[in-house]
């Protein structure tokens, strides 16, 4: 079939939008790590399977929020999509498609990354947390208490995609200034403008934390 | 009608308040009195919906997955101006995976012409979004170029290729747009102007008030292309069966839309549901469905199947709206004891292919002045059409008119607050003045150039105004359960800006429980009618109905009760989940065991907004008086990079009786932080030579992100105008209007250089302080 061989063959450019993602995908959710020398050193980690694999439907497994899934999905598919229309969580959300708004932060073994910016294939065998796995049990991460106590959210739709960040913050430095809250919240966009309740909100979890 | 005269507070607590008689339908409840003597209303609550916001459990229209439901993806032209010749969809629907394949065309069959780009072409129905997406690019349309004009100057010209060739009447989607014509007046591109508002027309004479002046300030003062970037994209997913049509829309108006589709499909309304549980942001560009809507209807329609259609981000820059830019000449006459003698005030801007391009009502109305006119003409060019975006036209006519203020208190050497102070006639915003410049310590303030070096800092004023619009098609259902549930329900959609939490705070009020025991149910046109979210006109349309049909529950809940202690049902009273009576403390039921005593099982009251207290300025729902705001901005420059920073910002606003303060401190913080971003970042960049926008994104589009977010300061200043059972008023719009002209004005005050354009670059700063060499 013509489909099958054009598909895979790199475009005109000698880049296929799946080493560009590979690249790009497992860094960070905004430019934070870019601060911390990570992005290139994801780059590097990132896996070579050196095979091709699809278009059609391959299965990929992967730990999302402690459980074992098993997720039928195009290759092409990217983590963003594999979780809300083949998981069914459909709290990470899609806002730009290209890694630049941090709505879509997930974690991937513990670390904050843009999902629409990560083929789900690339994540086999490793744990994703999303906003769901966040509150085990229903009992609310202290994040998520704050941004209820606080107003942390308008219109709600940045909202996942910044606590994801704000309680990685918290994992990384139980201690944070202001400053520390503005620059890791600096890739997540809010477009209701709610950024002084998220800066109060994180700042008051990290307070009832110690 | 039945009235009776009632006391309400009247005016400004710490200032004017004292009590006014008002005649009032004898069916509404007695007046509250002013906040600090309620329960729930006027405190700060946690929003209803807050929980399901931070888990993720919140369904927003994109999160709606329905059994065998399809992903649509719409297929948007490459070329600003053509006529098509063809479309050739074959292979399309040949890749596996895809279900339908929809053209758009005019009624009598033929293509419609491209007008700019984004315009949408056609739409798959598939499988995954990914297979749709691969499906249009594997449609091939043959377009017929055709000459074409991007940019407003060029665009007038009598030689620019013409968007439309006959008068059109188009205008940018969304509630109040601004000051409109009917578009058939004009020649080439050029439509209007318009010269009037329901404020009236143009008043006195002109030359006659220059002639007066002692000072004038002419000056040209020039906005950009704001798109709104709402974080969930415009769109529907729709579930068309032959027996209606179930739509789940990302709206600002439930009603709007089912009215839209059922027109559009010549369907019955009640055929027709709208739902918005949840919905992620809209600034004003999501009254309308239009042209998605349609086309995911058609293609329910044709697969059988429901639809799930939400725009890409490129697709929302291009075709969803936005706020068209202004070019606006004002000429302002004061004489020297700064008493104002002239407003003249001539705007161009353009909406693209729509009409809607004018400056608002703030040089009309924010300051009184015999002598005034304005004429607001649309410039139409090919691009994609505007829609209302926060305060449409007034936050570009305020840029203008709040510099030109400042530039004749300048001529006038008098400090542009006491300016201000002088020809304000406004009560409410003289109180906004006092208390801001406190907090502010405008006392700081200096002439400009008092700043020097490399760092230069600076402060600025600014204020707006903005109607109390009500809309009276607005209704309210309170239901009581007796197994004990208080629920409220109402058409009406919660945008975000909190309209869940303040219908179960009034509710809770009325029933003496907690705002979190009440029920919300809204955003479903299965419930009554309610108002769009425009115009900031939500909070007064919904709440006063929302309090009196509590109140109706209430008292047919009280008659029961009175009947069983026999006394008279005005002698209860609710408070703290018990209902008491009022002379005798032996007699006392909690709300629960009450409503268990019930006859039924449920009672039903609903009420629909009443006329204002007092009437109307407009029978409309236009209110008498206004909603004020004055914000000061504090700014740093350096004068080397010509980067600049908004460090503080305290916004003194007033929105009648609040009902959440957290919540109108969550909308103000955002109005200004939107101001802020329109001021120094955002801009529309178009391709003069494609025709394409080339920042359809986020990262390139710049728009304020957490390191740019100034310290806001926002003081709510209560003021009871009695005029409806709650006295609430929204916040939504007044929040932007002032900050862009308060930044521009601070940005004077540091660099001693007026900035006549946003947004304000360093390459602007720059080439102004080269300028200052010279």
């Amino acid at each position: 079939m013509q489909m099958k061989e054009d598909s895979n063959k790199p475009d005109t450019n000698g880049f296929t939008r799946r080493k560009f993602l590979r690249g790009a995908g497992i860094t960070t959710a905004g430019s934070v790590l870019l601060n911390t020398g990570l992005l290139a050193a994801d780059f590097h980690s990132a896996p070579e399977t050196g095979s091709y694999m699809g278009p059609d439907a391959v299965t990929v497994q992967m730990q999302i929020n402690g459980q074992m899934e098993h997720l039928t999905i195009e290759p092409r598919t990217t983590l963003a999509t594999a979780l809300r229309d083949h998981a069914g969580l459909t709290g990470t959300k899609v806002v730009c498609d290209r890694g630049s708004c941090s709505a879509c932060t997930v974690w991937i073994d513990g670390k904050p990354v843009n999902s629409c910016m990560t083929l789900a294939i690339d994540v086999g065998g490793r744990e994703v947390t999303t906003i769901e796995g966040l509150a085990p049990g229903g009992n609310l991460h202290p994040v998520q208490e704050a941004f209820i106590e606080h107003d942390a959210s308008q219109c709600g739709y940045c909202t996942p995609g910044m606590i994801m960040t704000c309680a990685h913050l918290l994992k990384e430095n139980p201690n944070p200034t202001l400053e520390d809250v503005k620059i890791a919240t600096r890739g997540n966009l809010c477009r209701c403008g709610t950024y002084p309740h998220v800066f109060k909100a994180t700042l008051a979890a990290a307070d009832k934390m110690k | 009608m039945d009235t009776r005269k009632e006391k309400f507070p009247y005016g400004i607590p710490d200032h004017n308040l004292t009590e006014i008689e008002r005649e009032i339908p004898a069916d509404e409840p007695p007046a509250w009195p002013v906040n600090d003597q309620l329960q729930e209303v006027g405190k700060r609550r946690i929003r209803v919906d807050a929980r399901a916001k931070v888990t993720g459990e919140a369904k927003y229209t994109s999160d709606i997955r329905l059994p065998g439901m399809l992903y649509a993806k719409i297929l948007t032209a490459k070329v600003p101006h053509a006529s098509i010749r063809n479309i050739n969809t074959q292979e399309a629907e040949k890749l596996p995976g895809v279900h339908a394949v929809h053209i758009l065309r005019n009624e009598d069959n033929s293509y419609p012409d491209v007008k700019y780009v984004g315009q949408p072409v056609a739409a798959v129905a598939a499988d995954s979004l990914d297979i749709a997406r691969q499906a249009t690019r594997m449609i091939q349309v043959d377009y017929l170029e055709k000459p074409f004009v991007i940019d407003v100057e060029q665009a007038m010209k009598p030689e620019a290729p013409l968007v439309f060739d006959a008068p059109i009447a188009r205008q940018a989607d969304g509630g109040d747009v601004g000051v409109v014509h009917d578009g058939s007046k004009g020649q080439g591109n050029l439509r209007g102007p318009s010269t009037s508002s329901f404020f009236g027309g143009p008043r006195g004479d002109l030359e006659a008030g220059f002639s007066q002046a002692d000072v004038i300030v002419e000056q040209t003062y020039r906005t950009q292309v704001q798109t709104h970037v709402p974080l969930e994209t415009h769109g529907v997913v729709i579930d068309w069966k032959p027996e209606g049509m179930t739509v789940y829309a990302s709206t600002q108006s439930t009603k709007d839309v089912r009215d839209e589709l059922a027109d559009y499909f010549d369907l019955p309304k009640s055929r027709v549901r709208v739902i918005c549980e949840f919905m992620g942001g809209g600034f004003g560009a999501k009254h309308s469905t239009s042209p998605y809507g349609p086309v995911a209807a058609i293609l329910s329609q044709k697969t059988g199947r429901p639809v799930w259609l939400m725009l890409e981000r490129k697709e929302e820059h291009l075709m969803a709206g936005n706020r068209p830019n202004s070019i606006h000449y004002l000429k302002i006459g004061a004489k020297k004891d700064g008493t104002l003698t002239a407003i003249q005030q001539r705007s161009h801007g353009t909406a693209g292919v729509a009409l809607g391009a004018g400056v608002g009502r703030v040089a009309q109305i924010l300051y009184e002045c015999p002598n005034f006119a304005t004429e607001q003409y649309d410039v139409l060019t090919f691009a994609g059409p505007g829609a209302a975006w926060r305060a449409p036209g007034n936050v570009q006519g305020a840029f203008g008119v709040e510099q030109a203020i400042d530039e004749l208190a300048e001529k006038l050497n008098l400090n542009p607050l006491a300016y201000r102070d002088k020809i304000d006639q406004s009560e409410v915003r003289k109180v906004l003045r006092q208390r801001g410049a406190k907090q502010f310590d405008w006392s700081r303030w200096k002439p400009a150039g008092s700043s020097t070096g490399t760092i230069r800092k600076g402060l600025g004023v600014a204020q707006s105004t903005w109607p109390r619009f009500v809309d009276l098609d607005s209704t309210v259902e309170v239901k009581i359960y007796r197994d004990g549930a208080v629920e409220v329900r109402s058409g009406v959609q919660d945008i975000g800006t909190g309209t869940k939490t303040i219908m179960a705070q009034i509710v809770a009020e009325e029933f003496g429980l907690k705002t979190a025991d009440v029920i919300v149910r809204i955003g479903d046109t299965i419930f009554p009618d309610a108002p769009g979210s425009g115009g900031s006109k939500v909070t007064g349309s919904i709440t006063p109905p929302t309090r009196n049909a509590a109140y109706k529950a209430k008292m047919e809940l009280f008659k029961q009760i009175a009947q069983q202690w026999q006394t008279d049902a005005t002698k209860l009273v609710a408070s703290n989940g018990m209902i008491l009576h009022k002379d005798d403390a032996s007699k006392k039921v909690s709300l629960k065991e009450a409503l268990q005593r019930m006859r039924t099982g449920q009672i039903t009251a609903s009420a629909s907004r009443s006329d204002d207290y007092g009437g109307f300025a407009q029978p409309w729902g236009l209110a008498h008086g206004h909603l004020g705001s004055v914000q000061f901005a504090e700014v740093t420059v350096n004068t080397d990079t010509g980067m600049v920073k908004v460090d503080r910002i305290v916004a003194a606003h007033s929105c009648g009786r609040p009902i959440n303060l957290t919540q109108i401190e969550s909308q103000i913080n955002g109005g200004v932080i939107q101001g802020v971003s329109y001021a120094l970042y955002e801009d529309r960049v178009m391709d003069e030579a494609t025709g394409h926008m080339m920042n359809p994104d986020v990262d390139r589009y710049q728009i304020a992100y957490s390191m740019e977010i100034p310290a806001i300061e926002p003081i709510i200043v209560e003021e009871y105008p009695a005029l409806s059972s709650t006295d609430a008023y929204g916040i939504g719009e007044p929040a932007n209007i002032a900050t862009a002209a308060a930044v521009a004005n601070a940005v004077y005050n540091a660099i001693g250089m007026r900035m006549y354009e946003i947004p304000i670059t360093p390459a602007r700063i720059l080439k102004a302080l080269n300028h200052l060499d010279q």
